[in-house]
């Protein structure tokens, strides 16, 4: 997993609540059987009409727009537990997603893929809308040792939660599965202990 | 201090807790379909290890399915792509599967249960948020993404933060026309679509008892479109009941000890839960939905709420689900045109779901501009409709009764409904596009859709029977 520490950088303001998987990948873009390439599909249906134009309205066509920080409004990522959705934004080039509320599974995915989610309270959310959209050159600057995202424009600041083994994982690039894995023999313990053997 | 359900079933399955440090979960079983299984294998391959406890582990597809003429090749090139990699790749790590063709296949989360795979008690997870439905037989049960199944499939557990709690009562008598379907919707349009986020939901209270296995699991189906990763029942004489004698289900000896267990699995009187929420039956009607999200609901005589009457920080959000549906403030829908019918997903594609259609619809015929898509949840729902007789009576209503998959819930296989088309569906998703780009879904119970299709506009089942 790619490591993550310190980015500063523009961001996409997307000020729509409850932006379900299905918005950010519909369900006719997941017949990949690798992890790369979905980035192409991000916001399908809202970048693109039936024929393939984009539509002009849509703030990832609008080229003031850009960078590696996807600012959404709350309830982020909730719907369908596809992490398809954590790989395309990751493939289209955010390392980063605050929202004020994210849905458990997306939150989870992002985290497993080096996409650090950050939740940050509504005020402070519409702060960063109101700095971006007074100046698509505001940036934000995102400290994942000190757990705080920095408004650069205004000096506003907040500091996030995350838990401590998950900010760990993305600081060192490792994953759950190295973890668990050094865990072997006392799974095979509690497998041979557990008294409920008629579930399986 | 007593412990919930929840607790109980958690901590008997913690391998090991380290402070600063999720739990590691032993998974009981894992249940993997096409879609979101492919770069697990893939993962496994990388780090050249198998699957650690692959007997635990049962596959089947579903998503990506076509409904008519299993028989033949799949025609969509990515699809058969897909399904043949999940083959190949059960075959290579020694994975049982139901695929096409096998009497055992269906929507993930219809043959467990059926299969009896799925019992109290258990630790039970899918690449698929709606593996919630397991919950309904006292189960903790949950979806995950990829990166979690591969874990599962490396280390038959999972790093997990344990949940916080969460006890939704449901008592009282439901009105006649009123279901299991009814009741979620309600509880949905209560705590909004994100309102259960960061909990497992115990759902309890008399309405919730009342109801058979196939409406509680419509009901922990249902408990992730509130957010919520989990949703449970406590299991009783009920779920005994429905598990007894499926097929993989304890026998003997086992069922005795496993009986035993199971009836110790419920919260006790003084267990603590972080949030208690109350509702009464005799306040749900049949439910629609009317937006872009499963929270945006109304009893079906009541109007849309107002875009005012909404907070002014997410009118332009909700203002934006209106238009997509072309629904205005204060409108009604009961009279309002539909062009399609579907009755199927892992929310409502049972027997149950089947006869309760069939019996309303016996002796009368669909609307001539409405298309109305039965699909069965397995092929063992689909041969005992055959047995009983409902195909033929869904023949004679002119209703096309489809072979098993998750179908147009979702828009990946061919079943799509066609921009601008509202479709009064008994799946659980009304997102923007999720049935076909701009198709507009209107959620709502097997009966409420079962009159819809026969009057070719929504109206109120109570009125009817």
């Amino acid at each position: 997993m790619k490591k993550f520490e310190k980015l500063t950088s523009t961001v996409v303001p997307l000020p729509i609540e409850n932006i379900d998987t299905d918005q950010i990948i519909p369900a006719r873009f997941l017949k990949a059987t690798t992890r790369e390439g979905f980035g192409d599909n991000l916001f399908r249906d809202w970048r693109y009409d039936s024929d393939g134009n984009p539509k002009a309205d849509f703030v990832m066509n609008n080229p003031t727009y850009n960078g590696k920080i996807l600012v959404a409004g709350k309830n982020f990522g909730c719907g369908s537990s596809r992490e398809h959705a954590a790989w395309a934004i990751q493939d289209y080039g955010f390392d980063v997603v605050i929202s004020s509320f994210f849905a458990d599974i997306f939150k989870g995915n992002a985290l497993n893929n080096g996409v650090l989610p950050i939740t940050v309270p509504d005020e402070f959310l519409e702060k960063i809308f109101d700095a971006v959209f007074a100046d698509h050159h505001s940036e934000l600057t995102v400290n994942l040792e000190a757990q705080t995202v920095i408004i650069n424009a205004t000096g506003a600041s907040f500091e996030f939660e995350i838990n401590p083994y998950k900010k760990s994982c993305l600081i060192n690039g490792y994953d759950d599965i190295d973890y668990i894995l050094s865990h072997t023999a006392e799974i095979e313990e509690f497998e041979r202990i557990r008294p409920f053997s008629f579930y399986r | 201090m007593g412990k919930t359900l929840v607790e109980k079933i958690w901590d008997a399955h913690v391998v090991k807790r380290q402070e600063g440090f999720p739990d590691i979960l032993y998974i009981d079983t894992h249940l993997i379909h096409e879609v979101t299984s492919p770069q697990a294998f893939d993962g496994l391959r990388k780090r050249g290890i198998p699957v650690f406890r692959p007997s635990q582990t049962v596959a089947t597809a579903d998503h990506n399915v076509p409904t008519l003429n299993q028989h033949l090749p799949i025609q969509e090139e990515l699809s058969r792509y897909q399904v043949d990699m999940l083959t190949k790749n059960c075959k290579e790590f020694g994975v049982e599967l139901y695929g096409l063709g096998h009497p055992y296949q269906g929507i993930v989360h219809v043959i467990g249960p059926e299969l009896g795979i799925t019992q109290p008690g258990k630790t039970m997870v899918c690449g698929d948020s709606h593996t919630s439905t397991h919950g309904a037989f006292g189960a903790i049960a949950f979806g995950i993404g990829t990166s979690q199944v591969e874990q599962v499939f490396a280390t038959q557990c999972l790093l997990q933060q344990k949940p916080k709690t969460m006890k939704i009562e449901v008592n009282g008598e439901l009105a006649k026309g009123v279901g299991a379907k009814d009741i979620v919707l309600y509880i949905i349009s209560k705590t909004t679509a994100a309102g259960g986020t960061g909990y497992f939901v115990e759902f309890a209270g008399s309405a919730i008892r009342s109801l058979s296995m196939e409406g509680r699991m419509t009901v922990c189906n249902m408990s992730i479109e509130m957010g919520a990763r989990g949703g449970l029942i406590a299991p009783d004489q009920t779920t005994f009941d429905y598990v007894h004698g499926r097929e993989f289900a304890p026998k003997g000896e086992d069922w005795d000890k496993a009986l035993s267990y199971w009836q110790t699995l419920y919260s006790d009187e003084d267990a603590p839960f972080d949030v208690v929420l109350e509702f009464d039956a005799a306040d749900i009607q049949p439910m629609i939905t009317y937006g872009t999200n499963p929270g945006m609901g109304i009893g079906i005589s009541d109007a849309i709420p107002a875009t005012t009457d909404q907070p002014e920080s997410e009118r332009p959000s909700y203002k934006k689900a209106l238009d997509y549906m072309g629904f205005r403030d204060n409108e009604t829908l009961l009279g309002h045109p539909v062009d399609y019918v579907f009755i199927g997903s892992c929310t409502n594609s049972r027997i149950e779901d089947l006869r309760a259609v069939a019996s309303f619809v016996q002796g009368k015929k669909k609307a001539d501009h409405v298309e109305v898509w039965i699909v069965p949840g397995s092929k063992q729902v689909e041969a005992q409709a055959k047995e009983e007789g409902i195909d033929k009576i869904f023949e004679e209503a002119g209703f096309v009764l489809r072979e098993p998959g998750c179908s147009a819930c979702l828009g990946m296989n061919e079943d799509k409904i066609p921009a601008g088309k509202y479709c009064v569906s008994t799946s659980n998703r009304n997102f923007e596009g999720r049935q076909g780009p701009n198709a507009r879904t209107m959620l709502a119970s097997p009966l409420t859709a079962a009159a819809t299709a026969v009057s070719g506009k929504i109206v109120d089942i109570r009125e009817l029977i």
